[in-house]
């Protein structure tokens, strides 16, 4: 396996604690002991990392859609309100835990901790900067599209367990829309893979001389509306949908439990984020006096916003306009996407298996005007941008004397 | 191959829920997805209006009044009043019936911007588009607040007249609002009116065709958007509604995009009225010289005017005592509520939470 001393390194930690095993004389024993404890040691920093920029994530959010809303977002805990999220978390830990009477217990208990496992497995496979990464699984994206997948049954048990009508309607949405989502999202991710050759996420971010979503701009718009509908957001919204379920699949919960799915809800997109900025905009490959650490972050910062932009202006699509958005638009879209591009490949493609960053930049200008054209074609065709409304003609069945205008 | 047994569930939407606007309560039938059968229970917010009045005197009920529409309170005093007037027979001075129109008006304004932020809130927009319906409605709130010292439970009109005259600084800031809102309109439209997915929502949700509205005996922007054109202002005008020029608009087809469109354009035509209002109006006295104790002949009167909501009437019967006999409330939040059933059958859950906002109900109205 590939070696890259970095920042966080399980092999920085493994050479460490092998090392103290070896001194206490632990002899053949030391080398598993030692992977254990790197893997509990990175594990427990990655953990905690998270959860500290999801705090971090709900206070900035709720400051942006402060912004956004005329009005001004908790200010009160600490600097710029700063220690909010974690007055937040406080408040719900102590609170009551409660189960309904009713409830499914052990899939009731269960479902929060399903929907925060796989949100946070996918962080171990993305490269994080140039070298610091937790695994560098050679199937890395395969992993994250299988594990996404989990989310949908994590809520569906959520809605299942708590046995409640509105938690059931949010989580039998949920369900359909995430499986449908997953589809153009795959088919998005597909167009990548065949541009970089590699299923390994570190070569994908390696293979983008030109970002991706500068050379497949269509590729770039169908995996952002997948994931967005993947982590529910606005437009999406389906699962919570706040206005007409209460509050969808976490109704139920309370307590510890809710401050988990919270967790979890809030954690989906910085790790959205964290995958987009893999996939599509370079990675950790930035100009040089800053490190790529500090590149990958403004890179998510940036996605992060633009997510967060959707849900304080759009309202949300209903449930069947939804799905037919996935399966008649985004389906389509993405295998046309990946059509074009493979045919592209087939021209550009040099011996070594590789294309060029001069080619890259043909392929790119083919793609803009190629995205463009069928964005604008679907949007004239399907579109209700122009208000055609018949004149308002009034009823004949009303009199009301309007001879005095 | 045979189909899957499906059965339909019933929901219990409200009294307790983000979207019912109050303290609604819908029982609603689902198949799946699908509304097969919505009731609609009332009186969670019922607190004897009609019968507290027959105890109060004419000036006292004002205050009664005012807790019905709490986002229109102006429009119910006005009614109020104009029965009051009409059963008694009492003149009103002109400035009187002028600041009472502004202040209809820009009380229409109110509701209307509180109906159109509430609806997108309904359509999932998360809060933005209600904070920017507030932000100007909360001026409009500053203006009662300099006319009468309230700013929800105004009590402002009397039997006779408005309590006091308008200070001198209402008119500068009345004039500044004036100015504003019409770009601020501009700006409202550009965000909602043209947004895809608001367009995909509300085209041809909800559809209300002219005859059932008229067979629901419904009223105000509700009825207009099916296309009839009917507005107690030009139909039988009151106050000073004979002397300013507006339009009564009405919508296409009457789907909830219409619903909205037309409370957009009656905000801009509000303006208009409030601009011939401010050109026209003169000094004079603000009140006609009423005893505290109203007793006005026996005998029964209806007024109604063009509330935000629809027409508010009051039917009232005097036995030439202090309070009145009787006093009944047509209240158009609750008649308009009739065809709710048929609105949603066949509709989606999404669906029903944006044609129950479209329809713009208060519930402290609708069961009084």
């Amino acid at each position: 396996m590939n070696h890259f001393p970095g920042f966080v390194d399980f092999y920085t930690f493994y050479e460490l604690s092998l090392k103290i095993f070896q001194y206490f004389g632990f002899g053949d024993n030391a080398q598993w002991m030692s992977y254990l404890t790197a893997g509990v040691i990175i594990s427990f920093i990655v953990i905690n990392v998270m959860i500290l920029s999801t705090a971090f994530y709900t206070w900035f959010e709720r400051r942006v859609l402060g912004r956004f809303q005329v009005r001004r977002g908790p200010n009160r805990n600490g600097p710029f309100g700063i220690f909010q999220p974690f007055a937040d978390v406080l408040k719900l830990i102590m609170k009551e835990d409660t189960i309904p009477s009713e409830a499914d217990r052990p899939v009731f208990t269960l479902a929060p901790i399903a929907l925060v496992a796989p949100t946070l497995l996918i962080m171990t496979v993305i490269p994080m900067g140039e070298n610091s990464f937790l695994g560098s699984l050679n199937i890395g994206i395969l992993f994250i599209v299988g594990v996404t997948s989990v989310n949908s049954i994590a809520i569906f048990m959520a809605g299942w367990g708590s046995r409640n009508k509105y938690a059931i309607l949010g989580s039998m949405r949920g369900a359909a829309m995430l499986i449908s989502y997953e589809i153009p999202m795959a088919l998005g991710i597909t167009s990548v893979l065949l541009m970089s050759g590699s299923l390994a996420m570190t070569q994908i971010a390696n293979s983008q001389d030109i970002w991706f979503i500068v050379v497949m701009p269509l590729g770039f718009f169908v995996f952002m509306a997948a994931a967005t509908a993947e982590i529910s957001r606005t437009p999406f919204d389906q699962i919570e949908a706040e206005s007409e379920l209460g509050s969808g699949y976490n109704t139920e919960f309370s307590g510890i439990k809710f401050a988990i799915l919270f967790l979890a809800e809030f954690m989906a997109p910085i790790v959205t984020a964290a995958v987009v900025a893999t996939l599509f905009l370079g990675g950790t490959k930035g100009f040089d006096p800053i490190p790529g650490q500090i590149w990958f972050a403004l890179k998510m910062f940036v996605v992060i916003f633009v997510l967060l932009w959707f849900r304080a202006t759009w309202p949300r699509l209903r449930v069947d306009q939804i799905m037919g958005f996935a399966w008649k638009g985004l389906f389509g879209l993405g295998i046309f996407n990946i059509f074009i591009v493979a045919i592209e490949i087939m021209i550009f493609k040099t011996e070594d298996g590789t294309i060029g960053t001069s080619n890259m930049l043909i392929m790119s200008g083919i793609n803009w005007i190629i995205a463009i054209v069928t964005l604008l074609g679907l949007m004239r065709i399907y579109g209700h941008k122009k208000l055609e409304r018949p004149t308002p003609v009034p009823s004949p069945l009303a009199n009301m004397g309007l001879e005095v205008d | 191959m045979t189909g899957i047994r499906t059965e339909p569930i019933t929901i219990n939407l409200g009294p307790q829920h983000p979207s019912t606007h109050g303290v609604f309560r819908l029982r609603v039938t689902f198949d799946g997805e699908e509304i097969i059968d919505a009731e609609p229970v009332f009186g969670y917010l019922h607190r004897g209006t009609e019968k507290l009045a027959e105890t109060r005197n004419y000036v006292q009920i004002v205050t009664l009044t005012d807790r019905m529409d709490y986002l229109a309170s102006m429009s119910n005093n006005l009614a109020y009043v104009r029965t009051v007037e009409k059963l008694a027979d009492i003149e009103v001075p002109e400035r009187a019936q002028y600041i009472r129109v502004i202040s209809a008006e820009l009380q229409r304004i109110a509701s209307h911007l509180m109906a159109t932020g509430f609806l997108l809130n309904d359509l999932g927009a998360l809060a933005t588009p209600l904070v920017y319906c507030f932000r100007e409605r909360e001026r409009i709130l500053d203006l009662f607040e300099m006319l009468c010292g309230a700013r929800i439970t105004l009590s402002y009109m009397r039997p006779g007249g408005v309590f006091q005259d308008a200070p001198e600084d209402f008119w500068p800031s009345l004039d500044s609002l004036i100015g504003d809102l019409p770009h601020y309109f501009d700006e409202l439209e550009s965000l909602i009116t043209s947004n895809e997915i608001v367009l995909a929502r509300t085209k041809n949700v909800g559809l209300l065709t002219d005859e059932q509205a008229i067979d629901n005996s419904m009223s105000g922007p509700n009825l207009r958007a099916s296309g009839v054109k009917w507005d107690l202002r030009k139909a039988d005008p009151y106050e000073i509604y004979d002397r300013v020029k507006f339009e009564v608009p009405i919508g296409a087809i009457g789907d909830t995009f219409d619903r909205y469109l037309v409370r957009i354009l009656e905000m801009r035509e509000s303006v208009k009225i409030i601009e011939q209002c401010l050109e026209q109006i003169e000094s004079g006295p603000i009140r006609a010289n009423t005893p505290f104790f109203i007793r006005p002949p026996a005998g029964e009167a209806y007024a109604a005017v063009e509330g935000p909501k629809g027409e508010l009437g009051f039917y009232m019967v005097s036995d030439g005592g202090v309070a009145p006999y009787r006093c009944k409330v047509r209240a158009p939040s609750f008649i308009n509520l009739t065809p709710l059933r048929d609105m949603l059958k066949g509709w989606k859950m999404g669906d029903l939470i944006i044609i129950f906002g479209s329809i713009d109900i208060v519930l402290g109205e609708v069961d009084r």
